[in-house]
């Protein structure tokens, strides 16, 4: 079931180092690159039907035609490396064993948009990761593929790593914007949206690691090559980080599509310790989780997501065995979101923790149904009520878990404690 | 909310050593405004110090013509910078989702047994502080601990005996 398109160099000694990744095909995608007008780059990129691997899956060929064209301004990249969100490490592989695959794709994005400057916004948490991918970047220095030629063209590029420290909404595309510039990290408020003002006031395109790490070989192999894999909507291949309770977590690049449970048995070898599944986090913590019945009929990618009311998400897909206590699980993912809220609207900074007060009454075996109810009444009212979706990547998960496992939140409201003996016992 | 430390004082002058100060100036060269290095000089002066004491905000903003306010803000907003000392060896256990699942509470249950602290907290040598942190990005080997920066992947409790047992 698994491809090697992304992933092709990550099992390669050494691969991070320029020497080592030029033999295997790095750097390849430039002459082709300089052959070509931005414009043809940006509708080859459209063709490929890449859409941004952070997340949200919006077409990356798209976004970039976004820009408006001849502002006087300069243009810029800003990378998104603050993968930061529980389930998801896909990014992390990219960085440490393919970095040049990351800086490759930076110069044919830049060369597609008319960029100069790129930044590389990565999550402080990374740090023996940064230091390899500040390595990787003066190796490409030193080779003349960033600069003031770039590989011997007229054309500049410079590519400076920005680290973040400690702060997930950094990850929201504003905030990141912020964050370079020195300040908070909190989200702006859009329009304007940053293709027309970002980072210092001017256009700016924000692209996920693995969609600039997908360019080299779209462009190498022409888009064709790389819709050969997935779905007619939901192209190319994806780096799946599976983790939780399975036999084998890990990493895997997978043409999208695949039925989950396939991948889930014959991928990551099944539910560990010969155990039940109880349910599936399908794309990071954010997203909605899925029972087993729905596991059964759901495909990895963006459509059938959506029809079953959750997200492909970053791929971060996590399996729960059945001795799982959702109720303490959501007390997990409730206390992350609330400690990483940036606090500028209200509803979050204390939405979420009231609601964290909530399930920790419940958890303390001195709730009531009402408070279960109260709770999905904070999830509608906090959604869609903050400038960025933070608040929302708590409640939509949270409102799943309360409509799927009910009867797990009210065994703690009317018996006063969790569903699970173990957990009793604990 | 956040636990915040109060800012305190090391009590004699920061600047940075040569390595840094190179290391500076070369990324002052990279931004088009000078507030974008306050993060960055945080970065260098922790490395250096190991900590943000109140003379390294008073230095930064120095040397970047702001006010202290401007970098307190930061170094307060972003939660990897210390305020105050942490151990020689700073202990980071990753608390969300898959570590949640594969049972991080054992290890931070260990370290609170065997060392006696508790996360936030600094043993009375110095030696070691704990924290327990949000997700490390490192879900796919949970659980994990990162110990001065070094990630100890699929962490058990005999694991980290024998990491303990090998630090200086």
């Amino acid at each position: 079931m698994e491809v090697k398109i992304l992933s092709a160099r990550f099992d390669i000694d050494n691969a991070h180092r320029i020497d080592v990744a030029r033999t295997h095909g790095a750097y390849r995608a430039l002459d082709k690159l300089f052959a070509m007008a931005p414009a043809e780059v940006i509708e080859e990129v459209k063709a490929s039907g890449l859409r941004g691997r952070g997340g949200a899956g919006f077409p990356t060929g798209m976004k970039w035609g976004f820009l408006p064209k001849d502002t006087g301004k300069p243009v810029y990249l800003a990378v998104n490396s603050d993968e930061s969100e529980p389930a998801t490490f896909k990014d992390r592989y990219i960085l440490v064993r393919d970095p040049h695959a990351l800086i490759e794709g930076i110069i044919i994005c830049c060369w597609a948009i008319g960029c100069h400057d790129c930044y590389i916004y990565i999550r402080g948490e990374y740090t023996s990761q940064v230091k390899i991918l500040q390595a990787a970047i003066d190796e490409a220095y030193g080779a003349g593929y960033l600069g003031a030629r770039v590989a011997g063209r007229d054309f500049r590029l410079d590519v400076t790593v920005h680290r973040g420290a400690g702060a997930y909404v950094c990850g929201e595309e504003t905030a990141l914007l912020e964050s370079i510039e020195g300040k908070k990290g909190q989200p702006r408020s859009k329009p304007p949206f940053p293709a027309v003002v970002g980072l210092f006031g001017c256009p700016t395109i924000i692209n996920n690691v693995q969609s600039i790490a997908s360019l080299p070989y779209i462009i190498a192999n022409g888009a064709a090559a790389y819709r050969a894999y997935g779905t007619e909507k939901s192209c190319g291949t994806h780096l799946f980080g599976i983790s939780g309770h399975v036999e084998r977590p890990g990493m895997y690049e997978l043409p999208l599509g695949l039925p989950l449970l396939e991948v889930l048995e014959n991928v990551a070898g099944g539910v560990w310790k010969g155990r039940k599944l109880k349910g599936v986090i399908p794309g990071g913590s954010s997203t909605p989780v899925l029972t087993p019945a729905e596991a059964a009929t759901v495909t990895l990618d963006y459509e059938s997501m959506a029809a079953h009311k959750t997200m492909f998400g970053s791929g971060g897909i996590v399996v729960l065995d059945e001795t799982v206590d959702m109720v303490r699980l959501v007390e997990n993912l409730i206390a992350f979101y609330h400690h990483e809220s940036c606090g500028q609207c209200t509803p979050c900074r204390e939405g979420l923790g009231w609601m964290l007060k909530i399930v920790r009454k419940l958890l303390a075996g001195e709730g009531t149904v009402a408070d279960i109810d109260l709770l999905r009444e904070l999830c509608d009212n906090i959604e869609m009520k903050t400038v960025c979706v933070l608040s929302a990547a708590c409640t939509m998960p949270v409102r799943s878990y309360l409509e799927k496992f009910r009867d797990e939140f009210e065994a703690y409201a009317l018996d006063g404690g969790s569903p699970q003996p173990e957990q009793r016992e604990g | 909310m956040r636990d915040r430390s109060q800012l305190q004082a090391a009590g004699q002058p920061f600047t940075f050593d040569a390595e840094r100060n190179d290391e500076f100036e070369r990324l002052c060269t990279r931004y088009p405004i000078r507030e974008s290095m306050i993060m960055p000089a945080l970065w260098l002066a922790q490395e250096q110090q190991g900590w943000i004491s109140a003379e390294v905000i008073e230095y930064i903003a120095e040397r970047l013509d702001t006010y202290p306010a401007k970098v307190y803000e930061l170094a307060t907003f972003y939660t990897m910078y210390h305020l105050r000392p942490v151990g020689t060896y700073h202990i980071c256990v990753c608390r969300t989702l898959s570590c949640y699942l594969r049972d991080k509470q054992e290890i931070v249950d260990f370290i609170t047994d065997e060392i006696g602290i508790k996360p936030g907290q600094v043993s009375e040598d110095g030696r070691f502080s704990l924290e327990e942190v949000e997700c490390l990005g490192h879900c796919g080997t949970a659980p994990v601990v990162q110990i001065n920066g070094e990630f100890h992947e699929e962490m058990n409790v005999e694991k980290l005996k024998a990491v303990l047992a090998h630090l200086d």
